[in-house]
């Protein structure tokens, strides 16, 4: 069982990348973020904070387009992830990634992707590596329901499987590709048990709300992965605005469930209710890391206003090696 | 020196490359045990092993997708790609991935990736088996493309691709796997990525090509020179990405005429480009209109014996292409 300390370093990362991604959304409307697609996290905070806190560091993390929060939960400052918010040169991927493509080698965090599932195969490649030099990394690849009907999901999880590759494949299952339900294009729409067609270790699902809950089984399947092989893991849970910020899908039907999700599924709301029942006394903590976690944005969003823009010249640096 | 076949030279550069630096690897289908389809990696399973000459499953873009993805973790796989025509599902891979994560991550991360795979028609292998692919790449920038003609250049060049921090396509013309022979040194060397190469001098005209069409080309100059004193000057164009702007303007400056030959279909294809090249900054050096010989513009090269011959290139065509433009 973790200790307060690092509960209390959860919670802090949760309320970050939420006041994190709320910010960005009211940027993006400002038109001070601009670009048209971004995808955020909220909603998903005890996964990626849960799933995060499972890895080493010298482990690897990659994801797809939905890519802040697990950003943020691997360490980086949020200043330059904001600056490449606003394209700026010192954003995290000098301006030329925006939202949908941060990366931080230093980090370990091989970043975000854009093609669904695209960067599955590459997790792979990574895991290969480990294998290959005798280390006992492990990449967690993180990827969404909508990528398990992709044929890359399949190669991937294949090859990770015959060469016995270090992968925890886990899955975010937010209920909706883009605005598609998940049972209406996946044929097996309990998606973890796409792992039992590759002999692959399928770990289950786990409610992708609970921080704690999802730190134990990703504790788990590291364990596995590190010992033995690549294994399958999904966690459910559900995103707060469209696919993308521009994307303002809910009808009435779904504000409900929006509603619900909000008000009684919560990961941070539920992790801090559990923080106030375990150590009495602990609001004035939790309130001063909120207010911490404001002032830490609003400063990476001065800092990012501040930032130069790209050069023309910067437009054709690092075209080759 | 030593003579020895393309597919010889291939294989023996990528021997040196494995010996030389333990990050190399080689995956691909049936390039363990089996030793490639067209044996480029026979005895290297058993010289290496498992762990570096890697059978995958029949899955090019994860194929492909696996290298980039080892690449970025410093080390240098080869990638096979069995037939050029096979390499489609990868596309996405190799334009959306190994060509920008050098640029998408400013700089942090390069894939050191080599990507080979045989290309061309003219070995009765159909639709499927026949294709010319570098077109498609050759609008990608953070590519590099290779595509030798010699077991001289198709060693060192491959050497070269090895130890390059980018992403390399290396084409090989199939039809001259063991058909094209020629000396290779004995001792370690590497032809730089990047410039063209002057296969024979000329003053009359200027003829662009690479691969199995430099071959040909060499022998429509011998032909045409021997049978009308026509002298032409093949450029071996070797690099297609990047282009060798110099290389191909030098030499239009001394012949003031072009012909470009490829195999590939004619629309579109890698002449138009220097042809446009030769338009932007060599039209004072011109005597004479840019020329293409290419393939027709038809969907695959058919399976038809008759029909493939049509569809193909050969050193009498060239030489008739020669002789055209030489008579302008």
């Amino acid at each position: 069982m973790p200790n307060k300390e690092t509960l209390l370093e959860w919670y802090r990362q949760m309320t970050l990348i939420r006041q994190f991604e709320e910010k960005c959304h009211a940027l993006y409307w400002d038109k001070r973020i601009t670009g048209v697609y971004m995808h955020l996290y909220s909603g998903h905070e005890a996964i990626g904070v849960g799933a995060v806190a499972a890895l080493r560091e010298d482990d690897h993390a990659i994801t797809s387009y939905r890519d802040h929060g697990i950003a943020l939960a691997r360490g980086i400052d949020p200043k330059p992830l904001m600056a490449e918010m606003m394209g700026k040169k010192t954003g995290i991927s000098g301006g030329k990634g925006g939202s949908m493509h941060l990366a931080s080698r230093e980090h370990n965090f091989w970043g975000g992707y854009a093609i669904v599932a695209g960067h599955l195969p590459l997790a792979a490649g990574i895991a290969l590596e480990s294998r290959y030099n005798d280390k006992d990394a492990v990449v967690l690849c993180l990827l969404g329901d909508g990528a398990s009907n992709n044929g890359y999901f399949h190669e991937a999880l294949n090859m990770s499987a015959i060469w016995d590759l270090p992968v925890i494949w886990l899955i975010e299952n937010n209920g909706y590709g883009m605005g598609t339900a998940v049972h209406r294009v996946s044929g097996q729409p309990e998606l973890h048990k796409k792992a039992v067609a590759y002999g692959m270790k399928d770990l289950g699902c786990v409610d992708g709300q609970q921080v704690l809950e999802v730190y134990e089984a990703v504790s788990e399947a590291v364990a596995y992965a590190r010992e033995r092989g690549p294994v399958m893991l999904e966690a459910v849970t559900y995103r707060y605005s469209g696919h993308g910020v521009s994307d303002r899908q809910y009808n009435t039907r779904l504000e409900d469930e929006l509603r619900d999700w909000l008000e009684n599924k919560d990961p941070n709301k539920l992790f801090c209710q559990y923080l106030q029942s375990k150590y009495k006394g602990i609001d004035e903590q939790l309130h001063q890391l909120d207010l911490a976690m404001h002032a830490l944005v609003e400063e990476a969003v001065e800092y990012a206003e501040s930032q130069p823009a790209p050069t023309y010249d910067d437009l054709f640096t690092n075209v080759y090696a | 020196m030593t003579v020895m076949t393309l597919i010889d030279a291939i294989r023996e550069a990528m021997d040196e490359e494995l010996e030389r630096d333990p990050r190399v690897f080689i995956t691909g289908e049936d390039v363990g045990e089996r030793g490639g389809v067209f044996r480029a990696t026979q005895g290297l399973h058993e010289k290496y092993g498992d762990t570096r000459i890697v059978d995958s499953p029949l899955a090019e873009l994860s194929i492909v997708a696996i290298g980039i993805g080892a690449a970025l973790t410093d080390l240098r796989p080869i990638c096979e790609i069995q037939f050029a025509d096979f390499i489609h599902p990868a596309f996405n891979q190799i334009v959306n991935e190994a060509a920008r994560f050098y640029y998408r991550s400013n700089g942090q991360w390069h894939v050191p990736l080599v990507i080979r795979s045989p290309y061309g028609g003219g070995i009765g292998g159909g639709l499927y088996h026949s294709q010319s692919v570098e077109a498609f790449f050759a609008h990608v920038p953070g590519l590099k493309i290779v595509v030798p003609s010699t077991p001289y250049d198709a060693k060192g060049l491959l050497k070269s691709a090895v130890r390059d921090p980018n992403p390399v396509l290396f084409f090989e013309p199939k039809k001259g796997y063991r058909a094209i022979k020629g000396e290779v040194p004995d001792d370690d060397y590497t032809i730089p990525i990047g410039p063209a190469r002057i296969a024979r001098e000329g003053r009359d005209l200027s003829v662009f090509a690479y691969g199995m069409m430099a071959h040909y080309t060499m022998m429509a100059a011998e032909k045409v020179a021997r049978e009308d004193g026509i002298d032409a000057e093949v450029i071996d164009l070797r690099t297609l990405l990047p282009i060798d702007k110099a290389a191909i303007l030098a030499s239009v400056k001394k012949t003031g005429k072009a012909l470009i030959v490829h195999e590939d279909n004619l629309t579109m294809g890698y002449g138009a480009e220097i042809a446009a090249v030769l338009s932007d900054e060599g039209f004072e050096y011109l005597d004479g209109p840019v020329k293409r010989y290419a393939a027709p513009d038809v969907p695959g090269v058919p399976f038809s014996h008759p029909m493939q011959e049509y569809f193909m290139p050969n050193p009498d065509k060239i030489a008739d292409a020669i002789r055209d433009l030489a008579a302008y």
